[in-house]
């Protein structure tokens, strides 16, 4: 088992004819993603890498039983795809794309509540690396020999960040079930919250890895979360203890604008409800190894 | 992006916000002139900055003369002022907002944010104007009223009455009321901004609802669609290093200390900062050159960091996953070999083919010092830090 993608998720990718898209989709085929069709409109009837291109991710779903989306579209055009995989009925979407405004989507969100629960697609993104269940499919832009498989679950708001905690895994040996980015903008898909009560509810997940950062309300809200429905142990690392008020660090999501939005209001409220927190970047894999022994003994 | 409040105050006066008479001045003469054309005996002239608290800083000034304009202008030109919101190097001052002083009984606070929570827009408002929106909260929370907006069909004039009739406005008000609370939404919903704030709204003598300030920022990622809103954009008040590194495409905050930091990811470029300050270090800036770290990037990154005199040792902290340790090893050996530094450099890679990387650095001939874990790394900084800073002295005192 793992959370949101395996061997058996059917792979659309939106905006597969673009330069960095038939990249991350070779990268993925290799990996051996069941890459199964791309969607691009106007160019339905090419093919990339031997995968059929459609115009409408409706005609891909038809023709492909495509169930799982990547969303590789530029920012002006990304709100539109992916309100169109929710449409198709695509279960899980992955956005990558780094810039989408804001009340694009805080429309999408709205868009994606008109399907009743149970027919709701799950999106997790924009401005994230993607989603991988190592040694089953990868879904996004991060290289996935980096990965063991395991029963680690991370879940991450920055890219290389995320990186770091899998490569510090990996040199002690230790694998990861699925490792999911949310992404670093203000409005996302999926919060910290969403993607631990999936962690919970796995059974191949063991222990979660969180990995977050200055600004917005979604660590606070995890370690409620955590505090009152968890039973698995949750390792916790949060960037940003220098970033200065009120500046936007890369991350358009990354801005201290209120109280509890800081990494030190974090790592205090975090630690108060039994999350294990990393004092420093190295020592991510230190701390899951550490609590992996506990928990074994 | 932030804008001027001059500018502000006319774009909401376009969506129907009543706003004082006002004109703006490059000038002391100007600003003079600017206040006979409006008529009246008392002025109000306003340092035009992208930072709030202007008034306690000395940016706004009550004038009942041309004479008293043209002194109290001529004071602020040039200048920088220094709020509570700009940092000790304070934001210049090239523009002056000239404006009728209006009587009023009351004012309001009125804010309108994007509420990540709820992931809507919401409406911040309280009955205690005049003081920021912290103070307020922290003094008086139980006058602050919240409203979110369903974004399929927008601000519902009811909810508009509901937050006016909570104020306290008085009911022959309520439609003026409702009038600004909807131009305000349009206008952030529109054009894509991520902040209003009216501080104070008033009501004046005569029963009328002013803006007196105004605030408007705008979201970066949307300003493709809004090209006359990002034509406001003024670079005289933006760090010209962060301005600089904008154009290029590098997201770079200069902050006081003395480490140079070159990182790619934004999480990372914070996890980094971090480490250098829990190595005993303060970090010189906050700089994302990019998930893919092409050597164009990083010599771009080293001539930036360099420009900040204040920096006395380089940590480059990249990894490097699809790119591979070995191809950004080249990158950063061809950047400093283009780009000669005179501090120390200690470079760390992680990710895919670290040994390769690493051999690349220590064959280059370059004097890089190599760290394997980003905690090393940051003490390594801070002592070559220390011990360069020790020499540096010495050189420039010769």
């Amino acid at each position: 088992m793992s959370i949101f993608l395996d061997r058996s998720s059917r792979v659309v990718v939106q905006g597969i004819t673009g330069r960095m898209a038939q990249f991350h989709a070779k990268e993925m085929l290799e990996y051996g993603t069941n890459v199964v069709a791309g969607v691009v409109p106007g160019k339905g009837g090419e093919t990339v890498f031997g995968v059929p291109v459609f115009d409408t991710v409706k005609q891909a779903v038809a023709a492909t039983g495509a169930d799982t989306s990547l969303v590789f579209v530029p920012p002006p055009f990304a709100a539109d795809s992916i309100m169109e995989a929710a449409d198709a009925g695509i279960r899980y979407c992955v956005s990558i794309t780094d810039g989408i405004p804001a009340q694009d989507m805080i429309l999408v969100k709205r868009y994606m509540m008109r399907y009743p629960r149970d027919r709701r697609m799950v999106l997790t993104g924009p401005n994230c690396a993607g989603t991988i269940s190592p040694g089953k499919a990868l879904l996004g832009i991060m290289p996935g020999h980096i990965y063991l498989p395991g029963h680690v679950g991370i879940v991450s708001r920055s890219g290389t960040l995320g990186y770091e905690a899998a490569q510090q895994l990996k040199d002690h040996g230790i694998g990861v079930s699925t490792s999911v980015g949310i992404g670093g903008d203000p409005i996302n898909g999926s919060s910290f919250r969403d993607i631990l009560e999936r962690f919970e509810a796995d059974p191949d997940t063991h222990v979660v890895c969180m990995i977050g950062e200055i600004g917005g309300p979604q660590e606070a809200e995890a370690a409620a979360y955590i505090q009152e429905n968890m039973t698995k142990p949750v390792i916790a690392y949060i960037a940003g203890l220098t970033a200065p008020k009120g500046r936007t660090m890369g991350h358009a999501g990354a801005i201290i604008s209120a109280f509890g939005e800081s990494a030190s209001e974090k790592v205090e409220i975090l630690s108060a409800a039994g999350v294990t927190v990393a004092e420093n970047p190295s020592v991510i894999g230190d701390t899951v190894a550490r609590v992996m022994k506990k928990q074994a003994a | 992006m932030d804008i001027h409040e001059y500018q502000a105050k006319e774009i909401l006066a376009k969506f129907g916000v009543a706003v004082p008479q006002g004109a703006l001045a490059y000038s002391p003469e100007q600003a003079a002139y600017r206040a006979r054309e409006l008529g009246g005996n008392r002025w109000i002239v306003k340092a035009q900055v992208h930072a709030g608290g202007r008034g306690k800083a000395g940016g706004v000034k009550l004038c009942q003369s041309e004479h008293e304009i043209h002194d109290a202008t001529n004071a602020m030109f040039g200048r920088k002022l220094v709020t509570h919101q700009t940092g000790a190097e304070g934001k210049g001052i090239y523009r002056v907002y000239v404006e009728s002083a209006v009587d009023f009984d009351r004012e309001i606070y009125l804010g309108f944010v994007l509420d990540r929570t709820s992931q809507r827009i919401m409406i911040v408002a309280s009955s205690e104007g005049g003081m920021e929106i912290e103070e307020i909260s922290a003094t008086r929370p139980e006058s602050i009223v919240r409203s979110t907006v369903e974004p399929a069909v927008g601000l519902q004039e009811f909810q508009a009455r509901e937050i006016s009739y909570a104020l306290g406005v008085p009911t022959a008000l309520t439609q003026q009321m409702v009038r600004t609370l909807q131009g305000c939404y349009r206008a952030f919903r529109d054009l894509d901004a991520t902040m209003v704030e009216i501080n104070p709204l008033v009501i004046t003598s005569d029963n009328r609802i002013l803006a007196l300030d105004a605030k408007m920022t705008f979201d970066g990622n949307a300003l493709f669609r809004h090209p006359h809103v990002a034509e406001l954009r003024d670079k005289s008040q933006e760090d010209p290093r962060e301005a600089r590194a904008a154009d290029r495409g590098l997201a770079y905050i200069g902050l006081a200390g003395n480490i140079g930091c070159i990182v790619n990811g934004a999480g990372l470029a914070m996890a980094t900062m971090d480490t250098i300050k829990l190595a005993g270090g303060e970090p010189a800036n906050f700089l994302d050159i990019g998930g893919g770290a092409t050597p164009e990037r990083v010599a771009k990154a080293f001539r930036l960091v360099m420009s900040d005199e204040n920096v006395q040792a380089i940590l480059v902290n990249i990894f490097a996953g699809i790119n591979r340790c070995d191809w950004v090893a080249e990158g950063v050996v061809q950047a400093l070999k283009a780009n000669p530094v005179d501090v120390p450099v200690i470079v760390r890679l992680s990710g895919t083919n670290v040994e390769e990387g690493q051999k690349i650095l220590a064959r280059s001939g370059l004097p890089i010092i190599r760290a394997s874990t980003l905690m090393e790394a940051a003490e390594r900084a801070v002592t070559a830090w220390k011990n360069d800073s020790k020499q540096n002295t010495r050189m420039r005192a010769v």
